[in-house]
């Protein structure tokens, strides 16, 4: 018998029952949504953490230095810049100050940084101008701040050219940055940043103790790592320092999301197993329901392979159309999610669609076997006689 | 053509053995009208289900087409099913899911014909039995007679050896037994082989040759011993 026959026997025969195939079918739509829209939530939340780490620089080192005895200067950091491996550098120092302005008062957190900070970070200047290399050399009272601090202070982000006190100093703000959101991990919008230099006077501190370097790429990023060691070993001694690699970060969170993903999605596939095992008992009952069209069937000449495959197409288009109803549901439900969130956008990937079909089809194929078997077993002559 | 010899054929019933079987020889020439009498218990039920391929002797040998069907694979009997045995049933037993149409398409689906000769055949079958303004009908918007005559077409849409018809008019009225008859008897005349079981000896009597069955054995045959067909 050809494959499309079988094919318009077995959807003739679901359609010809169209309420207990949808029943049949909602174990496996329940089990497809449940994995797809798991999984797909995960992965949207992953894409979205490893894609800010990833701003946060993914070929920068950070480096600390905890003995601030080893007297490591700018000139030095500025020196690492020869070093074949590595780009730019930047020093940082964050402090928490006190903010006044405009009879206002704001805690935030204080960031003296060199110039190449904010390129190395992303961080992005909407009006205004950034911290720049002048700024450090002369210890220049200016500041760049954050949406939320200006607002803090004085109500509005047109603040270029007001004072802000910072811890009883007077700073001149020179631009204002962009706003990244309220629901970012690491949100500039209430940060200020002064030079670096005039931060280390401010906050009394005179070597530098945190810094980033950048990777000239990805490939050198191991190179500039170790040579980073090797030169923080030789300077400051062994466990006075530490280099963290922002991309190691990245691959260890998409490791940990990628377990999540998958557990989850495990706890979600009980659910299809038990829309399978559904499956099965309706196909069992349909079995012994049409046993006299088997032996019918069977008489007028179909074979075993025939009768097999009837019945596992009749398993499989039930389990692939719940597979695909419960996708599009999946489907719908991200759709109504990304109306609410503002950051993170879900959607069903072309892998998790393949598994979720997959996996139907597989159920269908699995659960259908034992009942497809017992029908094509029967005797002809035992299964005319049922009634 | 089907020669069965020194079948013996034994069921367990409640803790007891019956011999529905008991060493049965009989040879169908072609085109033959054979009736295969007996009562009820006297095993021609069995032997139809033997000769139809829907059940195996315990021993014996049995040909057809000069193939022995104790030597085959389940596969090939079902094979064998298909292209040289149709079947005519006492209830009918025609698929309720699908039409009249479908119904007889069935068999050739499992022979693999194309859509398009499917099509020609059914209409010929169909036609040949008086239902061709019926073909689209469900067996449950047709009358017993004409729900036998779908059957009689599903028997004949396969062009077999040997039509095989289980008490055909059993389930039917007189008037549609008569018109059945009729049709068994005009299939005959075509040249189709014809064995027909029935308890009922007017219908019997239709039949040039008649096998009378008791306790599993023939107790008697009109063409005689010796297995040559007798002239219709």
């Amino acid at each position: 018998m050809k494959f499309n026959q079988a094919l318009k026997m077995a959807l003739s025969s679901v359609l010809s029952n169209k309420m207990r195939s949808f029943l049949t079918m909602l174990g496996i739509i329940v089990g497809v949504m449940a994995v797809t829209l798991l999984i797909s939530l995960v992965q949207g939340a992953t894409n979205t953490i490893t894609a800010e780490l990833g701003n946060l620089g993914g070929t920068n080192l950070t480096c600390m230095i905890y003995d601030s005895s080893s007297r490591f200067t700018l000139e030095e950091l500025k020196a690492l810049e020869e070093e074949e491996s590595i780009g730019l550098t930047s020093a940082y120092l964050q402090a928490n100050g006190t903010l006044k302005a405009a009879g206002n008062q704001y805690d935030a957190a204080v960031y003296g940084v060199t110039e190449n900070y904010m390129d190395m970070q992303s961080v992005k200047v909407e009006t205004g101008r950034g911290i720049l290399e002048i700024d450090n050399e002369y210890r220049l009272n200016v500041c760049v701040v954050g949406v939320e601090v200006a607002k803090e202070l004085f109500g509005n982000t047109d603040v270029i050219g007001e004072i802000i006190r910072i811890n009883g100093k007077d700073y001149k703000v020179v631009g204002v940055l962009k706003e990244m959101g309220a629901n970012s991990m690491s949100s500039v919008d209430t940060q200020i940043f002064i030079p670096f230099t005039n931060a280390q006077r401010l906050f009394a501190q005179t070597s530098i103790t945190s810094f980033y370097v950048s990777a000239t790429s990805d490939e050198t990023i191991e190179q500039a790592e170790k040579y980073m060691n090797d030169y923080l070993k030789a300077k400051c001694g062994e466990d006075n320092y530490m280099v963290l690699n922002m991309g190691m970060i990245i691959e260890l969170v998409e490791e940990v999301y990628n377990t999540l993903s998958y557990m989850l999605g495990g706890i979600a596939a009980i659910s299809l197993l038990v829309g399978g095992i559904g499956i099965m008992n309706i196909m069992l009952v349909s079995v012994t329901e049409r046993t006299k069209e088997i032996g019918i069937r069977k008489a007028i000449g179909a074979q075993k392979s025939d009768i097999i495959v009837q019945f596992l197409i009749e398993s499989v288009v039930l389990s692939l159309m719940g597979g695909m109803i419960g996708m599009i549901l999946s489907g719908g439900i991200l759709g109504i999610i990304n109306l609410f969130s503002t950051d993170v956008k879900f959607s069903i990937t072309i892998p998790v669609a393949l598994l979720a079909v997959l996996f139907s089809v597989g159920v269908g194929v699995i659960f259908g076997i034992y009942p497809a078997n017992k029908a094509a077993n029967l005797k002809p002559i035992d299964a005319l006689r049922f009634e | 053509m089907i020669t069965l010899e020194k079948i013996y054929k034994t069921y367990v019933l409640g803790g007891e053995e019956v011999h529905a079987l008991d060493g049965v020889d009989l040879t169908i020439d072609e085109k033959e009208f054979v009736a295969v009498i007996g009562a009820s218990g006297s095993g021609k039920s069995t032997l139809m289900n033997i000769i139809g391929c829907l059940d195996t002797a315990d021993s014996g040998n049995y040909f057809i087409d000069g193939q022995n069907i104790m030597d085959m694979t389940e596969k090939e009997i079902g094979i064998m099913r298909n292209r040289k045995i149709g079947f005519i049933f006492q209830q009918f037993n025609l698929i309720p899911k699908l039409n009249a149409f479908e119904n007889v398409e069935l068999p050739l689906i499992y022979q693999g014909v194309g859509a398009k000769e499917r099509k020609d055949r059914v209409k010929e079958a169909l036609t040949k039995v008086g239902l061709e303004d019926r073909m689209y009908h469900r067996p449950n918007q047709l009358s017993g007679g004409q729900q036998q005559r779908v059957a009689v077409a599903r028997a004949l849409v396969t062009k077999p050896t040997l039509i095989l018809a289980d008490e055909p008019t059993g389930n039917l009225d007189s008037k549609s037994s008569k018109d059945i008859m009729n049709l068994i008897k005009e299939l005959h005349a075509q040249g189709n082989t014809i064995v027909l079981i029935t308890h009922d000896n007017n219908i019997a009597a239709e039949a040039p040759r008649q096998v009378q069955l008791m306790d599993g054995k023939i107790i008697r045959d009109s063409a005689e011993k010796g297995g040559n067909a007798n002239e219709i």
